[in-house]
């Protein structure tokens, strides 16, 4: 069991490479922890944003001309601003607007956290991105068979639920691939408020041991990893998902 | 005869049967949104102000009077966002090239190149450049010092190249092959297959994702306040310091921030589409 920490131990030691994180338990808990913030922050991100874009897409075939607005100003507003200052003006704009509450101490408690605000905005912006891709795979969806589900007696809601939802599910996949990989990218930026995911986790591991180069490659592992990973399960979803008869 | 109803009108079965199709197409967006937006953040604005007491500055005079020195952070960021373009795309043309050469060993270096830096965070990378490079380098006895914004544009334009790169490649994959062929029997050598036949018609299909990407550096350049480069986001912090940092300042500042690169951004978004739908390739 302590054959790999001894083994940074001795290569700390031998060359100098000073990988903290696997043989200091206090450095590895602060890394896991921002590992798990991390992993949190994508879940929940992922999980929201297809949420987002899938009501997003429905509601922009909406009847109603104010709602449809609303959406559209929303995917142009979210995709062509920077998400750094969505997530500055939501945190610090939005949240010093807010009502906040006093812990014992007297100090401010705002009622949305830093780490819910970096979900929130993280949501937001990569739901705007999502609304797009799935429009796009609705469009692809024939006109035919959206004209046979009405025939069949499918509500507006159900018919896109049951019929066009699923369809153009698979043919955006790989679109929305592309958009969770950047989205799981784009939730470093949480460092930039204080949400203790990876890089800040790293960031303040190579502050007080001065192994920059080394956390340096312990987080480009870790992003890697993560990407790997997540598009590894896209990948499977996308085979699953196959239309026979459909590409190759 | 007499039988038929006076009304003149036909029977119901016989009418036209009409459905209710989905609507599925979206209506275009106009600049009245744009419009609309900003009319709405300066709305935001003013309720922010009308919350506060009125002997300070309200928002939008404070966004006034300092607007020329935020809009000289903005050039700034706009400039550190063409010269990481350049670079990044000068660097992905070769690493694109490369992924696609004849040497086995060069072009799985390359593909690992590009891998590597298209997976990771932007933020990471601008982190590893602003640690890793040093603050000045020594050629030949000539001190060169590295200011930060200087490393930062080269962080943004790893990214760049990677996905410049990918561009070239997918491009370049498009082309017929019947192209390649009849350039050989005509015969050019590989470079200039590549040069004058391949290139010249990967230009157009490479540029709406190129300008996509441009739009996004641009977006991307705000994350440079993050290592400390005075661009236009660090300003904004500085200015809501100078204002005495009243919490209703945060929302119309970053507000601001977010309308000017809306206004850049968009019509860059907009060509793009256009573009886009006019080289579609059927």
């Amino acid at each position: 069991m302590d054959v790999i920490p001894a083994w940074f131990q001795n290569l700390y030691e031998t060359t100098g490479l000073n990988f903290t994180v696997f043989y200091d338990a206090y450095d590895w808990n602060r890394y896991a922890n921002g590992l798990k913030t991390t992993l949190l922050l994508v879940v929940v991100t992922i999980v929201l944003s297809l949420v987002i874009g899938a009501v997003g897409a429905l509601l922009q075939s909406a009847p109603s001309r104010v709602v449809r607005g609303a959406i559209n100003a929303f995917v142009v507003v979210f995709r062509n601003t920077p998400p750094l200052v969505q997530l500055f003006f939501f945190y610090f704009g939005v949240g010093a607007v807010l009502p906040a509450g006093q812990d014992q101490f007297g100090l401010r408690q705002p009622i949305i956290d830093n780490l819910q605000w970096a979900i929130i905005a993280l949501s937001l912006f990569a739901g705007a991105f999502n609304v797009e891709i799935f429009r796009s795979g609705i469009e692809a969806v024939p006109k035919t068979t959206v004209e046979a589900a009405e025939a069949l007696g499918y509500t507006r809601i159900r018919a896109y639920l049951f019929i066009i939802l699923p369809l153009a599910l698979r043919v955006c996949l790989p679109a929305l691939n592309n958009n969770l990989v950047n989205l799981l990218k784009t939730t470093t930026l949480a460092y930039a408020i204080a949400v203790p995911e990876t890089l800040y986790a790293v960031k303040q591991i190579w502050s007080e041991s001065q192994n920059v180069l080394e956390m340096m490659l312990v987080l480009f592992a870790t992003y890697g990893v993560l990407v790997g990973v997540l598009v590894w399960i896209m990948h499977r979803w996308e085979k699953a998902l196959r239309i026979p008869g459909y590409g190759r | 005869m007499s039988a038929e109803p006076k009304t003149g009108a036909p029977l119901a079965v016989l009418l036209p049967f009409k459905v209710e199709t989905t609507r599925l197409s979206a209506p275009r967006l106009a600049p009245v949104h744009a419009a609309l937006f900003g009319a709405g953040l300066a709305l935001l604005a003013g309720t922010a102000w009308a919350q506060s007491g009125a002997a300070q500055l309200s928002p939008l005079e404070v966004i006034v009077k300092w607007a020329p020195l935020l809009l000289s952070g903005f050039v700034f960021n706009i400039l550190i966002s063409m010269v990481a373009m350049a670079l990044g795309t000068a660097a992905g043309l070769g690493l694109g090239l490369a992924m696609l050469a004849q040497n086995p060993l060069l072009a799985r270096v390359a593909w690992a190149l590009t891998q590597f830096f298209r997976n990771a965070p932007w933020l990471v990378l601008l982190f590893f450049v602003m640690f890793l490079v040093p603050f000045q380098v020594t050629i030949f006895g000539v001190r060169i010092p590295l200011p930060d914004w200087a490393k930062a544009t080269v962080g943004f334009s790893l990214p760049v190249m990677a996905n410049v790169a990918e561009i070239v490649r997918g491009a370049v994959r498009s082309v017929p092959s019947t192209q390649w062929e009849a350039a050989e029997s005509l015969a050019f050598t590989p470079r200039q297959i590549m040069w004058r036949i391949i290139l010249p018609q990967c230009v157009k299909r490479m540029l709406p994702p190129w300008m996509n990407l441009y739009a996004l550096v641009a977006m991307a350049t705000v994350q440079a306040s993050i290592v400390g480069v005075s661009e236009m986001l660090t300003l904004t912090a500085q200015v809501h310091t100078a204002e005495g940092g009243r919490p209703e300042l945060f929302a119309p500042l970053y507000g601001f921030a977010l309308l000017c690169f809306f206004l850049y951004c968009y019509p860059i978004d907009r060509f793009t589409a256009r573009l886009e739908r006019r080289f579609q390739i059927r």
